[in-house]
């Protein structure tokens, strides 16, 4: 391993004139986090709705207040026909409409049902289930408000406590942000170790690199070894913007986490070095590398849960580095719990940076066919 | 196997790149400093060949023993007592001329002392003292021969394959940098080198001649012209591959 100094000197002096992909790599993380955490809430709100009142009544203006106050619905527009209360929806402008009927007071009244209809544009699933929640909830509560004094019972029978542990205030930052960790390491690495080695080949330097006594080993673990450094320095900022812009909060062993990252991330240079063994040219190479990219977001469970995916998707998240950094991540920075929750997603890891860097020294000829 | 009047020795060497046959059944013996020309024209297999005794691709037929080491066996093992200038730059551009030089000594196993010995010697063997703080890829042309040999010569290789270490340069850094090539053979370094400059190859102390991917004519300059009734070397080079071409179409 005598050849690995010159190979990591050399390549650190490259990835420092680099200016631009440098740049990239830094800015890539504090782009991708304000977008990520800015843009994306996955706790809808404000709902744009327009409402039908047919009945005009004090008991009608009291339950669209009541739809208001959940938070969820936001009144843009009263309407005088369904066909007004259609066209709305239909243009975009209001994804729910609340329908009251003319019979709805005198319904309540006599005590039989009294019907409310809520449209809702479930084009859009995550904020249509959202609209359909609230919506059962204020009639939920109305319910058991006229029940309970129905039957003279100053109390109600039954109350579910829920209590959200870890994540009280249930904040997408708090999920989202240490999730974008991993995803940033992910792409950035992947990409730029794939194209570190073709690069070479197109450049011609490689024909006069492999004739020379270097191993392979040597000159894979050379090459990807400053960019370990370029990982921690993505991580360092994710996690500091995260905690200080959107108060995300690191609550358990931070030095573990760097431990493990380091980990992670040479598992990811590895897999960039495995893709540059399969492609001949950077375009290859970075074709590929996006290729890979989509699963890594879809089925990692950086955005959507893995256990409700079909088992063979669960399968393909599991091959994934990503999948059990993320665990770890989340693990750390909002349980706070270590290695005895932990240690298998470690050995995982440990695994895969191994098995990578063995694959691709393997895949790698010192020869020019 | 090894004898020690031969550091380069090839059998029967020959190589395919699917249908074509670019080096076809190549028997050479070169001696200690000699210095061998490998003349041709574009395609002919010179780089081909220059490839397979530097273990860098592997002959489809036959085999070769460089500096007592059989390129099938041992490709590893000869990096290490060659040096090779390939036919494109392949130093790095965004590193400085001491950077490069560096690099290449420390993958040759020098370190400490003996290290910045051995640049510092190469640095005044080619006179490369004011270019150390440039960067490579600002070089003119003989600038960047001059960094590629010194890179291939750190770690004093007793063989030395240069591939068309001039084409591009002007006369007088070409001249310049074949009596470097003159004063390593002196020094009983072998190299063998490739070019399409016919006062070049007056100056090798033997050439081959290869056409289609074979040898046509082999010996001192004088002997190759005498083939063809001692006209020039360069007018012998066109009528044996005329003659050559002639052969393969009848
Ligand atoms: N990697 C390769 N794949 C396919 N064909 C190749 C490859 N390398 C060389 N060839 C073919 O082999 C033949 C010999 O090529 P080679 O580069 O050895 O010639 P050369 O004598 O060095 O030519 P030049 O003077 O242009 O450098 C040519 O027909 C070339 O197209
Ligand atoms: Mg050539």
């Amino acid at each position: 391993m005598r050849r690995f100094g010159p190979m990591f000197r050399k390549e650190f002096i490259q990835m420092r004139r680099d200016r631009l992909t440098l740049g990239i790599m830094v800015g890539i993380p504090i782009i991708q986090l304000l977008l990520f955490g800015f843009a994306i809430q996955t706790d809808v709100r404000h709902i744009p709705t327009v409402v039908l009142d047919e009945s005009r009544t004090p008991s009608s203006r009291d339950i669209v207040a009541a739809f208001q106050n959940t938070g969820n619905f936001r009144i843009v527009s009263h309407v005088d026909g369904r066909d007004a209360l259609d066209a709305w929806i239909a243009r975009g402008d209001a994804q729910a409409g609340i329908v009251i009927p003319q019979d709805f007071p005198r319904d309540l009244a006599r005590g039989t049902t009294a019907t409310i209809q809520v449209i809702v544009d479930a084009s859009d699933p995550l904020s249509s289930q959202a609209a359909l929640a609230a919506a059962a909830g204020v009639a939920q509560v109305r319910n058991l408000a006229i029940l309970s004094a129905a039957a003279h019972r100053g109390a109600l029978p039954l109350e579910t406590r829920v209590r959200p542990r870890y994540n009280p205030g249930l904040r997408s930052p708090n999920y989202i942000v240490p999730g974008l960790v991993g995803v940033i390491l992910t792409i950035t690495l992947v990409l730029v170790t794939a194209m570190a080695i073709v690069r070479e080949r197109e450049r011609g330097t490689l024909e006069q690199l492999i004739v020379t006594p270097i191993t392979k080993t040597e000159l894979m673990l050379g090459k990807i070894a400053p960019y370990v450094g370029v990982g921690l320095v993505q991580m360092t900022t994710v996690l500091l913007l995260g905690r200080f812009v959107f108060d995300v909060p690191l609550t358990g062993n931070v030095a573990l986490l760097y431990g493990v990252a380091f980990v992670f991330i040479v598992a990811s240079l590895a897999l960039g070095l495995f893709v540059s063994t399969l492609v001949r040219t950077q375009q290859q190479a970075m074709q590929a590398s996006f290729f890979f990219v989509l699963p890594n977001i879809l089925l990692s469970g950086f955005m959507f849960p893995r256990q409700a995916m079909p088992v063979f998707f669960q399968w393909i998240g599991a091959l994934l580095p990503l999948t059990h950094f993320l665990k770890v991540l989340r693990g750390i920075l909002l349980k706070g719990v270590g290695v005895a929750e932990l240690w298998q997603e470690m050995l995982i890891l440990l695994l895969f940076a191994t098995v990578l860097i063995a694959l691709s020294v393997r895949r790698f000829r010192k020869t020019l066919d | 196997m090894t004898d020690s009047a031969v550091t380069v020795e090839t059998r029967h060497l020959t190589r395919r790149f699917g249908p074509i046959v670019a080096v076809r059944d190549l028997n050479l013996t070169i001696a200690p400093g000699e210095v061998f020309g490998l003349l041709g024209p574009n395609g002919s297999g010179k780089t081909t060949t220059i490839r397979m005794l530097c273990g860098l691709l592997e002959p489809s037929e036959g085999t070769a023993i460089v500096a007592g080491v059989d390129v099938r066996e041992s490709p590893d093992l000869i990096k290490e007592r060659i040096g090779y200038m390939s036919q494109r730059f392949g130093l790095y551009e965004d590193l400085t001329v001491a950077e490069n030089m560096d690099f290449f000594a420390g993958i040759y196993g020098l370190e400490g002392p003996s290290r910045r010995g051995r640049i510092a010697e190469v640095v005044s063997f080619l006179g490369l003292n004011r270019r150390l703080n440039q960067l490579a890829g600002t070089l003119s042309g003989g600038w960047k021969q001059r960094l590629g040999l010194a890179c291939a010569l750190m770690h004093r290789p007793p063989v030395l394959f240069l591939d068309e270490p001039t084409a591009g340069v002007d006369p007088a850094a070409r001249r310049g940098f074949w009596s470097t090539i003159a004063t390593l053979a002196a020094q009983g370094t072998t190299v063998i080198v490739t070019t399409h400059y016919m006062d070049e190859a007056g100056r090798c102390h033997r050439v081959g001649l290869m056409s289609q991917g074979h040898l046509i004519a082999l010996g001192t300059p004088d002997e190759v012209a005498q083939q063809v009734g001692g006209k020039s070397l360069e007018d012998a080079f066109i009528i044996l591959q005329e003659r050559d071409e002639q052969e393969q179409d009848a």
